[in-house]
């Protein structure tokens, strides 16, 4: 579904990501780990469009996506959430829900104007849309309210909605689990895996929560100082000397 | 802490003394051809030190009476009020709006004329402030240079008329357009700017158009301005004593009543209470539909609107058109209203008070700019004798409002979605 071969991304001097590569398939969860600092989100922009990246290729859905923006890239099904919470705060949870299907509205002003019927059933399809994710993330009390009224815990999830709702092929999580409890997590954890089993969404997932990413990836990509020091399953990756000595660092 | 306030305010107390003190209490004289060095009464000389005094003390007690301001309740009996139940609002809003437009339409009969002309005006604002509040208080792009829109809307009226005779109702479609075509044109400079960026551009593209309304004479008749604009027609009937143009009939003649000057105004009004009533709602759709909600989002989080699949480009453009199409509207029935119109009616003054009619009214909210629009144009008729110090009352509302209401008079309020339960079940997904 997305393969990325040979990315590098350089600011100025700096190289921050060097020839990483990585695939993703159908109905996988992939996990990017790595130290601070190791360019793991600068990978994500660089995927979903936010940076321009200086080396590489990006193949999503067969065909190359480097370069494209952000908007386009997110369209053809590759949508992402933010290290940082990134809500519409002052809208409530359902607008932001429905901001993010305008792809499957009409978005024609005359029809929306005199509401044709083509206008309204699409309205109503995405309302229908809305309330089954907020009820699958457990947020339908909170509907009306405003998104940055929200619990932390809660604005994650609504994020997550809010990139499904769109009906994504390919879902980029940075750090989902930061600031989330340990009864939190774990429901993140049913969360993620329920989307791939039951939705059909492939997931690239960066994440620091050990426990979360051994449980759930298919296969792990370890990068450090931007570059790929290893990948493969979990058990691999466990019992790799590099990502060890990366992690731990050497006796 | 008392120390560094003392310092501060002996510093702020220092710097009143030396801009007052060269402005007022020096004064150049010409004595022939040399020019003398003359001080100002001794009255200038107390005031000077009656000013730095009270800044000093103001700014020596100002977290005191700063704190005493903002707990002053009386004033603002709004402060702890509940927010009314959304469905009882919903209704108390739509009675409130319907109440308000039948009681404008019969107003003007009972009104003075000058009376129904000022309320003309208020309209023009109003359409104004609804317009502006698409571009700064839903998609957070702020317009200093609005005013140029109104400006387009207003000349091409005025030029339609004096080379191609072309009436009200043929211009005022025309003009929107137009305005909404500058609305597009300036969007694309200013795509990838925000904020203060953004803020400097408009303001400067607003001088441009008067600047070039002022200098292209052959066109625009230069300062001077162009005169006779004709009035609306209804149905080919004119208001005018006498018909101007050839193959229209008279008002009074074809209903057989004496001539009377207030018709036209009484006419004019309503148009443009139906203009405004039309925009109102208009917007008021636009909000509710999916290109609203992404200026809003846009506003909101850029970035996040971008990932989500919305391009700025077509939401900044679609905020800045459709601002501008307003704005056009309400440039025609201006040049309309006053019949004559020069580059002066068109000054950065009239945006910063459209951007101030959206703020006072609260950003976004559509009933706040129209009770600020309404505050805004009447209050300073109302107090003529103050007109000295209009603007300093201006100042100080702006303040107060700052310290006590930030949010604007009526703030914008969501609009609430009753959705129906889902089942939760994994089949529903298309």
């Amino acid at each position: 579904m997305l393969e990325v071969r040979d990315l590098s991304m350089r600011f100025g001097g700096l190289l921050a990501v060097d020839q990483v590569s990585l695939d993703v398939g159908e109905r996988e969860i992939v996990s990017i780990i790595g130290p601070n600092g190791a360019g793991k989100t600068t990978v994500f922009n660089c995927i979903s469009g936010f940076y321009r990246p200086t080396g590489g290729k990006i193949t999503f859905k067969g065909r190359p996506i480097q370069g494209k923006p952000d908007y386009k890239i997110s369209r053809m099904g590759m949508v992402r959430t933010f290290q940082h919470v990134r809500l519409f705060s002052k809208m409530t949870v359902v607008e932001n829900l429905l901001v993010a299907q305008h792809r499957h509205l009409n978005t024609n002003l005359f029809s929306g104007l005199v509401k044709t019927p083509d206008y309204r059933k699409r309205e109503e399809k995405s309302l229908e849309r809305a309330a089954y994710w907020l009820e699958r993330v457990g947020l339908m009390e909170m509907a009306n309210r405003d998104a940055g009224n929200l619990a932390y815990g809660q604005q994650r999830r609504l994020e997550i909605a809010r990139c499904m709702v769109t009906e994504p092929n390919v879902l980029m999580l940075d750090e989902p689990a930061a600031g989330l409890n340990p009864n939190e997590t774990r429901e993140l954890n049913e969360l993620i895996v329920s989307l791939k089993e039951d939705y059909c969404v492939s997931v690239l997932l960066i994440e620091h929560d050990m426990s979360l990413v051994m449980g759930i990836s298919d296969r792990i990509n370890v990068i450090n100082q931007g570059r790929p020091l290893a990948s493969g399953t979990p058990e691999e990756i466990r019992s790799n000397d590099d990502v060890i000595k990366a992690y731990l660092g050497e006796e | 802490m008392i120390a560094q306030n003392f310092r501060h305010a002996l510093f702020c107390a220092f710097i009143t003394l030396v801009i007052s003190y060269p402005i007022l209490g020096l004064n150049l004289e010409a004595q022939g051809i040399s020019i003398k060095l003359t001080g100002a009464e001794t009255q200038t000389y107390v005031g000077i030190a009656l000013a730095v005094l009270i800044v000093f003390l103001f700014q020596l007690f100002r977290p005191a009476i700063l704190g005493g301001l903002g707990r002053v309740k009386a004033l603002n009996p709004l402060v702890d009020r509940q927010p009314m139940p959304q469905e009882k609002r919903i209704r108390f809003e739509r009675v409130a709006l319907v109440l308000i437009v039948l009681g404008a339409m019969f107003w003007p009969f009972i009104a003075s004329r000058g009376a129904v002309d000022l309320a003309t005006l208020v309209l023009i604002y109003i359409i104004l402030g609804l317009g502006l509040n698409v571009v700064v208080g839903l998609a957070g792009l702020l317009d200093l240079g609005y005013v140029a829109f109104y400006a387009v809307g207003a000349y091409t009226f005025g030029l339609l008329s004096q080379y191609y005779g072309f009436s009200f109702w043929m211009s005022l479609p025309i003009g929107a357009v137009l305005a909404a075509a500058f609305g597009f044109v300036l969007g694309f400079p200013v795509l990838r700017l925000r904020g203060d960026y953004l803020a400097i551009v408009t303001l400067g593209f607003g001088e441009i158009i008067r600047i070039l309304l002022n200098n292209l004479t052959d066109l625009t008749n230069g300062p001077d301005g162009i005169g006779g604009i004709p009035d609306p027609t209804l149905f080919g009937m004119e208001f005018g004593r006498r018909v101007k143009v050839e193959g229209n009939t008279s008002f009074h003649e074809v209903f057989n009543i004496p001539y009377d000057s207030t018709h036209k105004v009484i006419f004019l009004y309503l148009i443009t209470l139906i203009l405004a009533v039309f925009t109102l709602f208009i917007i008021r759709r636009l909000i509710r539909m999916p290109v609203g909600r992404s200026w809003e989002a846009l506003r909101e989080d850029e970035i996040a609107a971008r990932s989500l699949g919305l391009s700025r480009t077509a939401v900044k453009l679609s905020a800045f058109t459709i601002g501008a199409f307003f704005a056009g509207f309400a440039g025609t029935i201006f040049a309309s209203k006053q019949g004559f119109i020069s580059p002066e009616s068109f000054v950065f003054l009239e945006s910063a008070i459209v951007l101030a009619i959206v703020v006072l009214g609260g950003m976004g909210s559509q009933l706040g700019v129209i009770l600020a629009a309404i505050a805004v144009t009447i209050l300073p008729e109302l107090a003529r004798e103050f007109s000295e110090y209009r603007m300093l009352v201006f100042g100080a509302a702006m303040v107060l409002m700052m310290v006590w209401r930030p949010q604007g008079l009526l703030p914008m309020t969501r609009v609430h979605i009753n959705l129906k339960k889902q089942e939760a079940g994994v089949t529903d997904h298309a």
